[in-house]
C-alpha cells in the first residue's frame, strides 16, 4: 500500500476558508449529538405515549399503535429519511411544501423528526414490554384505590415500567446516535458528513474516518455513563435486580 | 341497610362459566366470609363488587350505586371500598409513606400534610411505624400485608374488600394479619372476605358463603354454616379443610 500518513492534515485549512479540519469535524460532532438529543427527545416522548396506547385497553388506541410502529419500524431508515425530506413537501398543499423547503437548517430538523418516529417506533416496544412484564394486580391495585386508568399509568404503572426498562433504553439511545449518520443522505454536515468532506478534498481517508471513529466512541461513551448514573438512581431498593410482580 | 348486593350476576370467560346467578348481600357492619375450592369463582365474584371484573348480566349495587351502570362514576365508587389482595400489590418504587399517601392526594385529593399524617396514623395502628421510610422490597409479605390494609382504610372505606389475604404469606406470618382483620371487624367494618382460614370465620363472621363452580351454593349465618351445612358439597369442602 503506497499511503501517504499526514496527521499535521487536522490543523490545515477546510476548504471553507476559516475553520481547519479539526474544527469541521467538531461542528459535525455537535450536529451529530443535537440531531440525537433531538430525536431521542422525540423518540421518548412519542415512543412512550404509543407503548401505553398499545397496552391500554381500548381498542381503537391499541390498533392505532400497532399501525403506528409497524409502518415506522418496518420501513428501512434511508427510505423514511427520502420520504421526509423529498416526498413529503411535495406531497403538502403547496404553500407549505414550500414553507418546508425554504425552511433554514431543513436537513436537521428532517433528520431529527425522521430519526425520532423511526426510534419511537422501537421505544414504544420498549416501553409496552416494561408495561406487560408488570402483575395485572399492580393495575388493579391502582384502581382500586380510586386512581383513573391514566392516574394508574402515570403514578404505578409507568414509574416501575421505566425503571425495568432503563438498560434497553441506554441501547435504544446508542443506536439513535449511531444512526444520525444516515443523516449524510440528506445533506445534513453531522460527523460522517465532515470526515467524508475531509477525505475527498483531502485523500486523506485513513485520518478522517479514524477521527470520526473516535469522536463516535466518545460521544457514545458519555452516553453510556450518563445512562449508568440514571440506571443506578432507578433502583428501587429491596428489589435489586428483581423485577417487580415476577415469580407469581 | 344493605351496604352491598348482588342480584343474579353471571359472567362467562369464553365458554367458561365462571360465575351464574350469584345473588347476596351484605349489611352495614356485617363481616361474611366467602369460601370455596380453588376456581370455585370467590375472587371473582369479590372483584365485581367494586368493578375490577366486569359482569356479563345481573347487577350489583354498592351504597345504593349501581357498579355496572354507564354513569357511575367507577373510579369514585372505588374509593369508597377499600380491597386487599392476595400478593399485597404495594407500589414498590415508593416507600410504605407514599404508598399510604398516593390515592389519598390523587384520589381524594387530601392536602399532602394531611395523607401523611392520616398514613402514619394508621401505621401506627397496624403496628408498622417503625418502617414508614422503607420500601415495600425491604418488608416481610405479612408487613407488607398489612400496609396494603393501612393503604385501604387511609380512604375512609365504608366496606372493605378481602381477596385470599393471607393465602400468599408464611405460615408465621398468617396471624399478624388476622389480627388486624380481626380487630377491624370488631371496629364494626363492614367486610367481605375471601379466604380458607376457617379460625377467622369462625371467630368474627357473621355469615358464610360458600362457593363451587360458579355459583353460590350456600349462604348461611356462620353457626348455622359451621353446625351443618345444607348442601352435600359444603360438607365435603369442610370435612376436608377441617380435619386437621
Amino acid at each position: 500500500m503506497n499511503y501517504h500518513w499526514n496527521w499535521w492534515i487536522f490543523f490545515e485549512p477546510s476548504l471553507d476558508g476559516t475553520n481547519t479540519y479539526l474544527t469541521t469535524l467538531f461542528w459535525g460532532l455537535g450536529w451529530t449529538a443535537a440531531t440525537a438529543i433531538v430525536a431521542f427527545a422525540i423518540a421518548l416522548v412519542l415512543g412512550s405515549i404509543v407503548g401505553v396506547a398499545r397496552t391500554a385497553p381500548i381498542g381503537w388506541m391499541q390498533r392505532a399503535g400497532t399501525i403506528f410502529v409497524e409502518i415506522f419500524r418496518n420501513i428501512p431508515l434511508l427510505v423514511q429519511m427520502f420520504l421526509w425530506y423529498f416526498v413529503l413537501p411535495e406531497i403538502l398543499p403547496r404553500d407549505a411544501g414550500m414553507w418546508l423547503k425554504q425552511l433554514p437548517n431543513a436537513q436537521f430538523y428532517t433528520a431529527a423528526v425522521c430519526l425520532g418516529f423511526y426510534h419511537a417506533a422501537r421505544m414504544a416496544e420498549v416501553v409496552r414490554a416494561g408495561l406487560l412484564s408488570l402483575s395485572r394486580g399492580q393495575k388493579m391495585a391502582g384502581q382500586a384505590l380510586g386512581l383513573t386508568l391514566p392516574q394508574t399509568y402515570r403514578y404505578v404503572l409507568l414509574p416501575v415500567a421505566y425503571r425495568i426498562v432503563v438498560p434497553a433504553i441506554t441501547s435504544e439511545f446508542l443506536s439513535c446516535t449511531k444512526n444520525t449518520s444516515v443523516g449524510i443522505a440528506i445533506g445534513l454536515v453531522e460527523l460522517t458528513g465532515t470526515a467524508r468532506a475531509m477525505q475527498e478534498n483531502t485523500f486523506q481517508v485513513f485520518e478522517a474516518f479514524a477521527a470520526a471513529t473516535v469522536l463516535y466512541l466518545a460521544l457514545n461513551m458519555v452516553i453510556v455513563f450518563a445512562m449508568r448514573a440514571v440506571e443506578k438512581s432507578a433502583v428501587i431498593p429491596g428489589l435489586g435486580n428483581r423485577v417487580a410482580g415476577r415469580g407469581r | 341497610m344493605s351496604m352491598i348486593t348482588l342480584r343474579d350476576v353471571s359472567k362467562t370467560y369464553g365458554d367458561f362459566r365462571v360465575l351464574s346467578g350469584c345473588s347476596t348481600s351484605v349489611s352495614k357492619g356485617e363481616v361474611v366470609v366467602v369460601c370455596g375450592p380453588s376456581g370455585s369463582g370467590k375472587s371473582t365474584l369479590i372483584k365485581t363488587i367494586n368493578g375490577l371484573e366486569p359482569i356479563d348480566s345481573g347487577n350489583i349495587t354498592v351504597d345504593g350505586t349501581a357498579v355496572s351502570s354507564p354513569t357511575t362514576n367507577l373510579p369514585l365508587l372505588r374509593a369508597k371500598v377499600g380491597m386487599v389482595f392476595q400478593h399485597f400489590e404495594l407500589f414498590p418504587h415508593l416507600n410504605i409513606r407514599e404508598n399510604l399517601a398516593l390515592a389519598q392526594i390523587k384520589v381524594l385529593k387530601r392536602p399532602r400534610d394531611t395523607a401523611l399524617e392520616k398514613g402514619a396514623a394508621l401505621l401506627e395502628r397496624v403496628g408498622l411505624s417503625a418502617h414508614a421510610e422503607k420500601f415495600p422490597g425491604q418488608l416481610s409479605g405479612g408487613q407488607q400485608q398489612r400496609v396494603a390494609i393501612a393503604r385501604a382504610l387511609a380512604m375512609d372505606p365504608i366496606a372493605m374488600l378481602f381477596d385470599e389475604p393471607t393465602s400468599a404469606l408464611d405460615p408465621e406470618m398468617i396471624n399478624e394479619v388476622l389480627d388486624v382483620m380481626v380487630e377491624l371487624a370488631r371496629d364494626g367494618m363492614t367486610m367481605m372476605v375471601v379466604t380458607h382460614e376457617m379460625g377467622f370465620a369462625r371467630k368474627v363472621a357473621n355469615r358464610v358463603i360458600f362457593m363451587d363452580r360458579g355459583e353460590i351454593v350456600e349462604d348461611a349465618d356462620k353457626n348455622e354454616f359451621f353446625g351443618k351445612p345444607r348442601s352435600e358439597r359444603a360438607q365435603q369442602f369442610l370435612s376436608k379443610i377441617l380435619v386437621h
